[in-house]
Parts: C-alpha cells; structure tokens; sequence
C-alpha cells in the first residue's frame, strides 16, 4: 500500500517566508486575501464551524446546528470538498491505548552548511515508524519530530540506535510531553 | 487486547480516512463487509481512536501563519497550573496546548492571517496570560504526519 500517512504540506509558511523577504509589508496588505484565498458566505462559515466541532456529527444533527436544511448541508459540503477548502477527514490514534506511554518532541537544528542537510535528514526521519510527525520550522529550530515509545527504556533505544544517528544534526533538545490540554486543530473562523 | 497486521491496516485506513464504511474497509483488507464492521467496533471499544479531525485547508481560508510558541511559566507555584491551562485554551488562535517537561512548561500552537495578526495575538492574548515568562516562537514552515508504528515490531501483534 502506498501513500499510507496522511501528508499535509503547509506551502503558507513558506509563501509568507518568500513574502516576508520580497516584499515590505504595510497595513495596505494586511487583509487583501492572500493568492488562492477562498471565500466563504456566512453559511459556508456556519457549517464550516460546526463541523470541525465535531466531525462525527451526522448530517441531520449538522444541518440542525448549523441552522440549515439536510439538502442544503450536503450541497454545501461537496462544494467546500470540491473547492479544496476541505481536505477530508482523519482519525485521530491514540498511541497511549496502543500501549505507547511515552512522547517526546525533539527540537533539531541541523548543520545548514550542508547544503541537503534538510532532505537526507528528514529522509531518515521518514525511515523511523516511531517518528509520528515531523515538522520545519523558520526560527531558532530547524525542525522538530514527534516520536512516540513504549517506555522510558524503549525511548532510550530509539534515541541512540535511530535518532542520533539521523544525518546533519547540529544540536538536539527533547521536551517531553506531560499532557495534551488542547487538541482539537480548529481554525478560529 | 491483541492486534493483528489486519487489524493495523485497518487503523492505518481509517486514519488517512475516517469516513470510510466496513464496506470499502472489508474489501481492502479482504474481509466481509460484517467481519470488517466487528473488527472496526472492537477498535473502537478498546478506545484506539481518539475521536476524528476535520482536516481545513487553512491557506486557502486565509490562515497564512502557524507559529508554535513555548512558553516558560513566570511566576511558577504562584500561578495555578489551571488558571494558565483554562485561559489559553480559551484563545480561539490558540490550536493546541501541550504541557511539556523541559526548556519550556507549554508548547501552544497558533494560528494566524498574518504575520501582523499573529503579532496582535502574542501581544493582546499570549502575552497577558496570567504567569506567562518568557517564549520562544519558530514559524511552522510544513509539516508533515506520519503513519506511525503500525505493523512490524509493534505492541501485542499476534
């Protein structure tokens, strides 16, 4: 089976990092939609809104939340699926039932005079099952991977037989993680 | 409880996509479409799903930043844990509150239209939190989700 994760590329940040440079920016541009901004009416926002509240809803309970009809709801959600604006839905694994008690995030920077540093390092990250998400970062880290263990001991293989050993890195902090207060990923439409 | 490689697949396809029926799910993995919706129910029971997320294109809805803040807690053992955790919970730009063990106390995930928007967030919600010391900020370029241990050398593989 190919394409088993579930792959999302933020162009954004990258697209504000090449804006950032190239252009000044000024208070004229601080609300003109960005390229490719979509624009949504005030009932794409309701059910937009409600839905990423709970996407286990059914559609007549959404239709009701979102104050419109069943037909009128499932109109809308092709058209928002069509659009782009939204991309599917995922389910969430809890890795603690699965019987994965440790997660820790590790900061890397990496060593930048290597000019592919980035790909052969994020390559291997890739190589790692462990490593449930990785992410790169504009800032004082370059990047930053998740990784999860059954214990402390589990973890400490990890980290030495297939972390250390991941190409470039410069530098390396771990935060380990205590407790997930807030999680839901919605966006404050 | 035991899982097989069968049933990591099936985690594995209804992680991409959780909207997927028993059907399509049985037809994938070679089970009948009952067989598949038992194995699916039986997941679900053992609480391996931590619910489900609506995945946004948040570019295109003109959410240009996402910046992932740590933050060190100031004034610690005057503040309570729970007032901080209740009041950034309640930003709505604020996407995710981690409580970590470390160089920082909280990893918060930020959502923003831009850079400016972002800077009126830190400044009028972050920094204003009650016991909120210094923070660190790094501007999420990608990112990427992986499909984690699901399959060789994973717990309780039968």
């Amino acid at each position: 089976m190919s394409g088993l994760g579930y792959t999302d590329v933020l162009s954004v940040g990258q697209r504000w990092f090449l804006s950032y440079f190239g252009v000044k920016w000024g208070r004229s541009c601080v609300r003109k939609p960005l390229c490719g901004e979509i624009m949504l009416d005030d009932v794409d926002r309701r059910i937009v809104r409600q839905w990423q509240a709970d996407p286990t809803l059914a559609p007549a309970d959404l239709a009701e939340r979102a104050r419109v009809s069943v037909g009128q709801l499932a109109r809308r959600q092709a058209k928002l699926r069509e659009a782009g604006v939204v991309k599917g839905v995922v389910g969430i694994i809890d890795w603690a039932a699965l019987g994965y008690a440790v997660e820790v995030s590790l900061r890397v920077t990496l060593d930048k005079t290597q000019g592919a540093a980035f790909d052969e390092f994020i390559a291997g990250a890739r190589e790692v099952p462990e490593v449930i998400e990785i992410q790169t970062f504009l800032g004082r880290v370059d990047v930053r991977l998740s990784v999860i263990a059954r214990d402390m001991a589990h973890y400490q293989h990890l980290y030495r037989s297939r972390i250390l050993v991941l190409p470039h890195i410069a530098d390396i902090e771990a935060l380990m993680h205590v407790a997930r207060i807030k999680s839901d990923l919605a966006l404050p439409l | 409880m035991t899982l097989d490689y069968t049933d990591f697949a099936i985690l594995r396809m209804l992680a991409q996509d959780a909207g997927q029926g028993a059907g399509a799910i049985g037809r994938a993995c070679g089970l009948s479409q009952p067989a598949a919706w038992r194995r699916i129910k039986r997941l679900r029971e053992a609480g391996v799903f931590g619910g489900q997320r609506l995945v946004l294109d948040a570019a295109g809805l003109g959410f240009g930043v996402t910046v992932f803040l740590g933050v060190k807690l100031a004034t610690k053992g005057r503040v309570s844990l729970d007032d901080f955790e209740r009041a950034v919970s309640a930003i709505p730009e604020v996407q995710t509150v981690e409580h970590v063990l470390g160089l920082y106390d909280y990893r918060l995930r930020v959502v923003a239209r831009d850079l400016p928007d972002f800077e009126r967030v830190l400044r009028r919600r972050i920094m204003t939190l009650p016991g909120a010391g210094e923070v660190e900020a790094n501007v999420l370029l990608s990112e990427e989700r992986r499909p984690g241990p699901l399959g060789v050398g994973a717990p309780g593989v039968g």
